[in-house]
């Protein structure tokens, strides 16, 4: 079992935090990844920052922007990675990237093996195009994480039961990456198909926006991921964003651990 | 051919592809099945060719260049896709895919335009079809075609300003598919250049096959052969496929496609994607990016909005490699000598695009002496002559 498959436990969601990597520095992110970690975060999404990220929001699109103008690169989030965990930490991480960043690194699969990264979801590179990629990443031990969608039909599910690895994020509505004020109809009953087709844990994303959003897809769904809404914390508070992010991050958490425990 | 053989699927040998965010996936196959069902449609077939003939004025002519052609010691055609409604070729793919947006049920298209040539053929073809238009247009690529801005919104087109990232074509490309990430279920996205994931490639390339098709029988009502050489100058690369692709199995033909050649060498003063580029993934399709060494799509220059793109079409990358296509560059000032000198010597005024055809050929005409040249004269320049002015080019008869 994968560190990343480890951190679904039975009976309650995972937590699973996205922060872009280089924000506004690779040192501040470093604290702010641990941070999350002891705040509660079952399993950490980090960006790797593109200059052409098509299916972001403006939340994340400034905050790639704020990094690659900080001056992080590919190759400087992975030694970030690798400094994390030689410092202890234990939280499954997942990269979350854009495929022309990572075709820059070479032969990337090895390079995140070797820096301990323990998934990778590339936005850009559906199953179809993945043949490569999944061989690579697989030969090195590292989970390849894939997006589903309101729009992925029956058909391309039971491709991904055979493909990938991990979990399954899926996008909860039509759209990129941001907050929204409310969750979209039909959520429950699409993460139930996907990880009946599928047969692995199934994270929610795109749009959550606060514990009690978090806490409503908790309820139903194996993971719950935050984005934007962390993000935004971090541009306000700039260097002092671990602080900023602990106490938003420890409410998720405890709005996603507690979901499905039965109400006072 | 190899050639035949590497256009699977969305494959050009090993560009193209359809590397697009999964909410899209479902939307680009049916794209693609309405596509091919489109195609093979007698009504649809009849419909956009009528519009073609009656709408946008083709055929458009095939000019004799002679007084240019002399001076350059060679026998001079300009395919002249300047005289279609509204200006440039660009219309043939807008209107083509506009129908079929129809046909597939959808309200509203969107548009990512560069020097606005392709905002207001789709604005002109959203009109026409009553379909609504939301086209995107980077800051800096609205001040300098301010006019087409106005005549988008004169179209009934919404016109929104793209303030990320190097505010040109590229950025626009970026909002545009964000735009259509969110509204697939109702809005087509009308790309306007040969490129982006698998079938808009494909699409773009057949909705332009007219140009080619149509020069074919014209160059040999008017010479009774074949040309030697083809020349059109290649952005994301509409204009240039096309032209060429009607000839490609006629291997006897020589084609050269001109990129940007900016104003210098260095990664961002041009957007020579061959001599520049290397192998990456932007924007749906895998081909040669411009591109710093850890993967970030680079900014790009070029005096010529439509020209001004990092990327070119994945078809275009494929033939480079193959060699069946020559991809040569103009700079900046070969294109606006090539902009006067047409102006002067045929009555034309030129796109500052098709200017780059042009340049690379008063620069290489040497080698083509007396031979049979079709240049794609693919806009008017009447959009630029804001641009040229500003830079003093033909001014006092100098």
């Amino acid at each position: 079992m994968s560190r990343i498959e480890a951190a679904f436990e039975p009976g309650r969601a995972a937590f699973i935090p996205f922060v872009m990597a280089g924000d506004p520095d690779l040192a501040t992110t470093g604290r702010v990844v641990e941070a999350l970690a002891s705040a509660g975060a079952d399993v950490i999404e980090l960006g790797l920052p593109f200059s052409d990220p098509i299916a972001d929001g403006p939340t994340n699109q400034r905050a790639a922007a704020r990094a690659l103008a900080g001056g992080a690169t590919p190759a400087g989030v992975l030694d970030l990675v690798r400094s994390l965990r030689d410092g202890g930490l234990a939280t499954p991480i997942v990269l979350f990237s854009y495929l022309n960043p990572l075709l820059a690194l070479g032969d990337y699969a090895q390079r995140l093996a070797r820096a301990r990264v323990d998934g990778l979801l590339c936005v850009d590179l559906p199953p179809e195009e993945a043949h490569e990629h999944e061989r690579a990443l697989a030969s090195c031990g590292v989970d390849r994480i894939y997006l589903t969608a309101p729009s992925t039909a029956p058909e391309r599910l039971q491709t991904l039961a055979g493909t990938g690895s991990g979990f399954v994020y899926h996008v909860s509505r039509y759209g990129v990456t941001g907050e929204r004020d409310a969750l979209p109809e039909g959520l429950e009953r699409h993460v139930a198909a996907v990880r009946k087709a599928v047969g692995r844990p199934v994270a929610v994303g795109f749009g959550i926006a606060g514990p009690e959003q978090a806490a409503e897809v908790a309820r139903f769904a194996d993971g719950v991921v935050v984005g934007s809404a962390i993000v935004r914390r971090i541009e306000r508070s700039g260097t002092e964003a671990p602080e900023a992010v602990a106490a938003f991050a420890g409410a998720l958490a405890q709005a996603v651990h507690g979901a499905r425990e039965p109400q006072a | 051919m190899a050639h035949a053989t590497g256009r699977r699927r969305g494959r050009f040998g090993r560009f193209g592809g359809a590397y697009a965010p999964e909410t899209l996936v479902a939307p680009l196959t049916e794209l693609e099945r309405a596509f091919y069902e489109a195609v093979e449609d007698e009504e649809f077939l009849l419909a956009f060719a009528d519009l073609l003939a009656r709408w946008v004025g083709r055929p458009t002519a095939l000019t004799p260049a002679p007084t240019l052609g002399e001076q350059l010691g060679l026998r001079l055609y300009l395919k002249r896709e300047d005289l279609a409604h509204t200006g440039a070729h660009k219309i043939n793919n807008a209107i083509g895919q506009c129908l079929l947006a129809r046909r597939m049920g959808k309200r509203r298209v969107i548009a990512e335009t560069g020097a606005g040539q392709h905002g207001v053929a789709t604005a002109a073809a959203a009109a026409r079809l009553g379909l609504a238009c939301t086209v995107y247009m980077g800051e800096i690529d609205m001040q300098r075609q301010a006019l087409n801005v106005y005549r988008m919104r004169l179209l009934g087109a919404e016109v929104r300003a793209v303030t990320g990232g190097s505010r040109t074509l590229k950025d626009a490309v970026n909002e545009a598919m964000r735009d259509w990430v969110g509204s697939v279920t109702d809005s087509h996205y009308v790309l306007g250049s040969a490129l982006g994931p698998h079938p808009f490639p494909t699409i773009v390339r057949t909705f332009h096959e007219v140009i080619g098709e149509e020069t074919r029988r014209q160059i040999l009502g008017a010479e009774g052969r074949l040309p030697d050489l083809l020349v059109a100058c290649v952005g994301g690369g509409s204009n240039a496929i096309g032209l060429f692709g009607p000839f490609l199995e006629d291997t006897e033909i020589a084609m050269v496609g001109v990129e940007a050649g900016g104003r210098g060498e260095a990664l961002g003063e041009h957007a020579a994607r061959f001599a520049g580029g290397r192998e990456g993934v932007l924007h749906g399709s895998r081909t040669l990016v411009l591109q710093d060494e850890h993967g970030q799509i680079a900014g790009t220059h070029s005096v010529s909005a439509g020209l001004d793109y990092p990327a070119v079409g994945p078809e275009h990358a494929w033939l480079g490699e193959i060699g069946r296509v020559r991809y040569e560059r103009a700079s900046d000032e070969q294109a606006l000598e090539a902009f006067a000198r047409l102006s002067r010597t045929e009555g034309i005024v030129p796109a500052l695009e098709s200017s780059h055809a042009l340049g690379w050929l008063i620069a290489n005409a040497e080698a083509w002496g007396g031979r049979l040249v079709v240049v794609n004269l693919s806009g008017r320049g009447d959009k630029d002559v804001e641009t040229t002015r500003g830079l003093g080019v033909g001014d006092g008869g100098a």
